[in-house]
């Protein structure tokens, strides 16, 4: 128990005294998890729709392969991002592997899928009648769309929870693809692993506590947005 | 006769190989609400959508106002633009009643002043201005269901389409709903197409009314000739006629028909020829019990002497079974039903005109 207070302290310690290391790094997990959340809300959003409202050939494969995905290991995604990126890899070439931008690619892998997933879900728990109704109320695709999104606008922004949710707090892919280098990839997850390992207690609770209130703060702000005007 | 404003040709929708409506021509006339009846499953809705410019036909075309609608293209949208569609369940979004009632306006590109001046009018006209702020899911059915209803009629379309609007609701809330719904229809004056399986809905709100079997529309007509003269005995049966025997003319003179039916004379009027052979169709309302010896209407020309097999108890009458040779059905008032102590085995008479008879040639 002492341990774990102790690190309370240290961590209110090091958030308070405003330490750099500490600062560039919450900042660089933020700017990382939320650039890939964003990506994956770009693409997930409109696959998740489609995948949802359209019927097509090979539509039940991928949806299959979606709901696949949204249990994928983040050290598989390390690995194959990794392997894309190497040196000698089939996109070497660009020079990403141990970048903040491998990072982002191998945590858009992570949290796209599950995008594409609650999404799905979410647009599929809406009555299919409604759509019917709005098209007869004289709503053209791109009305009909945007309507049924604002519907199940509570499950979208739980997908966007799940997905920044699920990126910040991964660790295998960052270290790999990553490198866990002190100020340029150096995240709050990969920070703590290495924290631990070098016995250093106090600075990994700091960290992890640091991430939880980062985790919570966002969440938080997003339940917020989509409680807002309800009553029990 | 008013102008032809919607109009199927041809139609045909086949689902995974099933054909599920088969309409060479139907059309709808301004003004006019045309009833939909039939049982489930016998394509109404289909014909609804496919009408409504929902859904396209396997075969076929629809038109509006003569002319040919385009199969998908911006025209289709500007079309569907001047109807409006009720479904059974009201399939509100999750915002206020008034945020409900202009959808249909704002996706017309309507300015928020200009939707909110309409659907206060339609909130009024539907009784429920007092809910305009309340979040749609809070509502009960019927509310919800005059949401539903004030969201159409604000559009104030060309062709009103309405799917069983009232089949969830309760008697009481179905009732007044109706009464409402009429006195709109007249004041709008506004093309229906009303697809019911209750034909006491048909009678009320109609102007004309579709027979739809199988797919296939049977009889379209006024109100009271499908009614009184159904073409086929599966339209008899769905309209509610309760009688139906096999029969054969057996004399005819001055348009007065001698039927045997079943070891039984009927009277009966027509212009068919002896020999021919008919189905005898009877409502129950039209049929007269009485005890024996009770006194008969004078222009009342048949009377069946039979036994009384079972009696329902319908809300305010009786629908009485009865063997006079053949079996007839009699509706008759709780009252009467009561002063006659009618059980199972009583002799009874059972009287009809001739006029009450309606002859299908077989």
């Amino acid at each position: 128990m002492g341990l774990i207070w102790e690190g309370i302290r240290e961590a209110i310690r090091l958030i308070l005294s405003g330490d750099p290391g500490v600062l560039q790094i919450t900042w660089l997990s933020v700017k990382i998890s939320g650039t890939a959340t964003l990506l994956s809300l770009l693409v997930g959003i409109p696959a998740g729709v489609g995948l949802a409202l359209a019927r097509f050939p090979g539509r039940g494969l991928l949806v299959a392969l979606v709901n696949t995905g949204m249990g994928l290991p983040p050290v598989v995604v390390g690995l194959f991002v990794s392997i894309l990126l190497w040196r000698s890899g089939p996109l070497g070439m660009l020079g990403l592997l141990y970048t903040p931008t491998a990072i982002v690619i191998a945590q858009f892998v992570i949290a796209a899928p599950i995008v594409t997933g609650l999404t799905m879900a979410a647009m599929q728990q809406l009555n299919p009648k409604l759509r019917l109704q709005l098209i007869a109320l004289g709503a053209s695709r791109p009305q009909v769309l945007w309507l049924l999104m604002r519907e199940s606008r509570l499950l979208l922004l739980a997908a966007v929870m799940a997905g920044f949710g699920g990126v910040i707090s991964e660790v295998g892919a960052s270290m790999m693809v990553g490198g866990n280098l002190l100020g340029q990839t150096r995240v709050l997850t990969t920070a703590t692993v290495l924290e631990t390992g070098k016995g250093n207690f106090d600075v990994a609770i700091a960290l992890s506590v640091i991430l939880l209130a980062l985790v919570f703060g966002v969440n938080y702000v997003l339940t917020w947005i989509q409680q807002r005007g309800r009553t029990p | 006769m008013s102008e032809v404003i919607l109009e199927g040709r041809d139609l045909r929708v086949v689902y995974g190989g099933e054909t599920m409506l088969e309409v060479p021509g139907i059309a709808v006339r301004s003004g006019e609400v045309l009833a939909v009846i039939g049982p489930n499953g016998a394509g109404k809705s289909t014909l609804l959508r496919v009408l409504g410019l929902l859904e396209s036909p396997s075969r076929g075309e629809v038109r509006f106002h003569g002319r040919p609608v385009p199969s998908r293209s911006q025209g289709l949208l500007a079309l569907r633009r001047r109807f409006a569609c009720v479904f059974q369940e009201p399939l509100l979004c999750d915002t206020t009643v008034e945020g409900n009632a202009g959808l249909g306006l704002r996706l017309r590109g309507k300015s928020a002043a200009e939707s909110r001046t309409q659907v206060s009018v339609w909130l009024d006209r539907l009784g429920i201005a007092h809910l305009a702020e309340r979040r749609a899911r809070t509502l009960s059915g019927g509310e919800a269901q005059r949401v539903s209803l004030a969201r159409a009629f604000a559009i104030e379309p060309d062709v009103l389409l309405l799917d069983e609007p009232f089949a969830a609701l309760d008697p009481p809330t179905r009732a007044e709903l109706l009464i409402l719904l009429q006195g709109l229809l007249r004041q709008a004056g506004c093309t229906t197409l009303f697809v019911t399986h209750d034909r006491e809905e048909a009678i009320q709100l109609g102007d004309r009314v579709a027979v739809m079997i199988g797919g296939r529309v049977e009889q379209i007509g006024r109100v009271a000739e499908v009614f009184g003269r159904p073409v086929s005995e599966e339209v008899a049966r769905f309209v509610g006629v309760e009688t139906v025997l096999d029969g054969a003319v057996v004399g005819a003179s001055d348009g007065l028909l001698r039927i045997a039916a079943d070891g039984v004379q009927i009277d009966a009027l027509g212009k068919h020829t002896p020999g021919e052979r008919v189905l005898v169709c009877l409502r129950p309302e039209d049929v007269i019990l009485r005890r024996e010896g009770g006194k008969a209407g004078e222009s009342t020309r048949n009377h069946l002497t039979g036994r009384v097999i079972g009696a329902t108890r319908l809300e305010a009458q009786y629908r009485v079974e009865v063997d006079c040779g053949p079996h007839v059905i009699a509706l008759v008032t709780k009252q009467s039903f009561e002063d006659m102590a009618l059980q199972a085995g009583s002799p009874v008479v059972v009287s009809f005109k001739a006029s009450a008879v309606h002859l299908i040639r077989r």
